[in-house]
């Protein structure tokens, strides 16, 4: 059993939970997932870690209230338990040495986009942070990502924040100005396509975090499985992150559409990252 | 004087029509006086046999004489002095080619059901039986067991019996491995398993659940812990594919996945949680015991079922018992036929399955003769879901994170006579150094590794 030691609701559908999970934080890298089962009949998903703090002890996982198990757990309060949580899983995302990032986070994907940026501003490297949202209400984790990062830009599809249009009208001017070595992309698989699309030419490494449908994490079921670079690869074992350049975006779209009719719980996955 | 009736006492089953639709378990075990009639069929002869073809040497003729005089509570003390899951491998062992293989009964007719009279006899303590206390004089020595599946529950077992404090760290969220994601509900009730892995719990063992080993703790933590021995018994998870066209489209599962949406998370159970895609027409990919779960599972979900497989039925690698339920219960088996594509709708919703038609060629290396493609003979099975039952190899999270264990070429651990790893102190067995076997074989393992690691430990004194 895991004690929910504090929860923060960040607009209307999205919510951090601080949840005490020594072993898991003691572990836990940038990049890297969490298996959750809330209770005896619950099913297990997949939440990538937006924060740990090993002093203490816990963990963070932010959610989007668009499935069965992420409306359960939105729904859960400070002092509350879960019953199962599995992880890290997956492999750390890889930085390398890059010297300018851009790091860029579509929606509730900016909860695990977050977590990178920090990591590279402690790295010293030069951070530039794109938020793209659908409207200003939904924006998120501003005040956080302002502090890990050199620049911010944030985007939203109908203009009521920031800058009207889309984060990939951003990046494709920064790039056009050119130095940066590294991109990160985290938020709906659409995004990601067209992050890995736009820095394609300009031939800048290009990293996106994968969560297609999965359900224990560890190699197991292969219901995740995603074609890279025309392998088959399992997303959490060889994964979350990979070479956004090689990713077949189109047929990851499709298999994490199997379970819409049934529930929204493939959907979820889909549309957490669609904020 | 034994009963000379040549054949085993019926064991009373659901009906194929009534049990293809409904998860309940299928056979549902002697009574008193079917065992006690059974036992006496036992002829007690002195060089039991039986003994020698059971991988955990239960003391089956002495076991079968205490049922047969109506001591069913001294039949269980005596199996559980050398078997920690009775219940289960009463349920799931494959006894012809074991203990019931070596029978003298065997030879003149049917062997004595000692698979039938053990599952009696561990069902009867389930359910009668008093709880003994445990009175195990510990010696203050902690073993770490990673897997909580056959091999590192028999080996928890062991030890605990021994005295060794024992933890296991499983990865899911349930104790039982295989015997709770892979086999199926109407084989082996998950509250079987349950009870088995509570009685170990009341021995002393401590289970910690959501530890993936290699992830949140490597090998060399844990003897860091103060573990002075650690047992890997992490089966063989890691589902394969065929490589064939299509394999990717909506609709083609791993049995792994199939078999852990249904039976470790209950998807079939209206308040469950875990969704599971509605099927009506299912090919189901493969020939062993897991093929046949799956098509089982399949049709009890109200599909029908092919069962795909490419040699003939003299080679497949299931259990006759678990075939024969199979054909009983309707499922189509197409033999001699072998997938080549997958064939979708323009969502990428599977519609079909193209195979092609085999016939059985010279001998390969393991005896079996090899199947060669008719040409010409591709044809097309109309179905809405595949299932890919073609065997598992070891999950390789435990090697990444511990490069100075060594694995073979198919990523199976190496361990010597002694089920040591080429790292001191470290034992494996079960699935992850065979491959993908069966449930007892795993026990077994587990038990040769307890006492190797007994007798390890206690050279230190």
């Amino acid at each position: 059993m895991y004690e929910i030691i504090n929860k923060n609701v960040l607009n209307e559908a999205v919510t951090a939970l601080k949840i005490k999970a020594r072993f898991i934080a003691e572990k836990a890298q940038p990049g890297q997932f969490v298996i959750v089962k809330i209770d005896e009949k619950g099913e297990r998903i997949p939440l990538t870690i937006s924060d740990f703090d090993r002093n203490d002890g816990t963990i963070t996982l932010v959610i989007q209230a668009v499935g069965v198990t992420t409306k359960k757990l939105s729904k859960l309060n400070k002092g509350d338990f879960i019953e199962n949580i599995a992880g890290p899983l997956g492999m750390p995302t890889e930085f390398g040495n890059p010297k300018k990032a851009i790091i860029i986070g579509g929606g509730v994907g900016c909860a695990i986009a977050y977590p990178q940026a920090k990591a590279l501003h402690n790295m010293g490297v030069d951070v530039t942070v794109i938020a793209g949202f659908r409207s200003k209400d939904i924006v998120i984790l501003e005040e956080e990502m302002k502090v890990v990062s050199n620049s911010l830009y944030i985007t939203t599809d109908d203009g009521s924040y920031g800058e009207k249009g889309l984060v990939t009208d951003v990046l494709k001017r920064l790039l056009d100005d050119g130095g940066y070595d590294l991109v990160i992309a985290i938020g709906p698989v659409i995004m990601m396509k067209f992050v890995a699309l736009t820095t394609k030419p300009y031939s800048v490494k290009t990293i996106v975090s994968l969560n297609p449908i999965m359900i224990d994490g560890t190699g197991m079921c292969g219901g995740c499985r995603v074609s890279v670079g025309g392998e088959t690869k399992f997303a959490c074992v060889d994964g979350p992150d990979f070479d956004g350049h090689l990713v077949d975006f189109d047929e990851l779209m499709r298999r994490n559409t199997l379970f819409c009719e049934e529930e929204a719980h493939a959907c979820r996955l889909e549309e957490s990252v669609n904020g | 004087m034994a009963d000379m009736n040549p054949k085993k006492t019926p064991m009373p089953e659901q009906a194929p029509d009534r049990r293809n639709k409904n998860f309940d378990e299928v056979a549902l075990g002697y009574t008193s006086e079917m065992a006690t009639k059974e036992a006496g069929r036992c002829l007690n002869c002195k060089n039991r046999p039986c003994v020698g073809g059971c991988p955990v040497n239960v003391p089956i003729p002495d076991f079968i004489a205490r049922v047969a005089e109506g001591d069913f509570e001294g039949a269980y003390n005596l199996i559980s002095t050398t078997n920690s899951l009775p219940a289960v491998c009463g349920r799931v062992c494959p006894q012809e080619i074991q203990c019931e293989g070596k029978c003298i009964r065997g030879i003149k007719g049917e062997s004595v059901g000692i698979g039938r009279l053990e599952r009696f006899v561990a069902d009867y303590h389930r359910e009668h039986g008093k709880a003994t206390p445990v009175n195990i004089n510990r010696n203050g020595k902690k073993v770490a067991i990673i897997g909580a599946g056959p091999a590192g529950l028999t080996c928890a077992g062991d030890l605990a019996r021994k005295g060794y404090s024992v933890t296991i760290f499983e990865a899911f969220h349930t104790a039982g491995g295989v015997l709770v994601y892979g086999i199926p509900e109407f084989r082996l009730p998950k509250s079987v398993v349950a009870a088995e892995v509570n009685r170990l719990k009341e021995s002393g063992v401590t289970v910690m659940t959501d530890m993936v080993i290699g992830k949140v703790l490597t090998v060399d933590e844990i003897i860091a812990m103060g573990f002075e021995a650690v047992f890997i018994g992490s089966g063989a998870g890691l589902p394969m594919f065929m490589g064939i066209d299509g394999e990717d489209s909506l609709g083609v599962y791993s049995a792994n996945e199939f078999l852990t949406r249904i039976n470790l998370m209950k998807a079939y159970i209206e308040d469950y949680d875990t969704p599971i895609k509605p099927m009506k027409k299912v090919a189901v990919i493969g020939g062993g015991n897991v093929a046949m779960d799956a098509a089982r599972c399949a049709k009890r979900l109200g599909a029908d079922v092919y069962i795909i497989y490419r040699r003939s039925e003299v080679e497949m690698p299931a259990r006759k018992e678990e075939v024969n339920h199979a054909k009983e219960e309707g499922i189509d088996f197409k033999f001699l036929t072998n997938p080549t594509r997958i064939i979708t709708d323009e969502n990428y919703k599977v519609t079909g399955i193209e195979c092609i038609s085999m016939q059985l060629g010279e001998p390969d290396a393991d005896g079996r003769r090899r199947p060669e493609k008719i040409p010409g003979s591709e044809h097309i099975l109309e179905v809405d879901s595949v299932i890919m039952a073609l065997g598992t190899r070891p999950n390789p999270l435990i090697k990444k994170s511990s490069p100075d264990i060594s694995v073979n070429a198919r990523g199976c651990i190496v361990v010597g006579e002694d089920m040591q790893t080429s790292k001191e102190n470290v034992y494996a067995g079960g699935d992850s150094v065979s491959g993908a076997a069966t449930v007892i074989s795993a026990m077994g393992a587990g038990k040769r590794a307890a006492a190797a690691i007994d007798k390890k430990l206690n050279e230190k004194l």
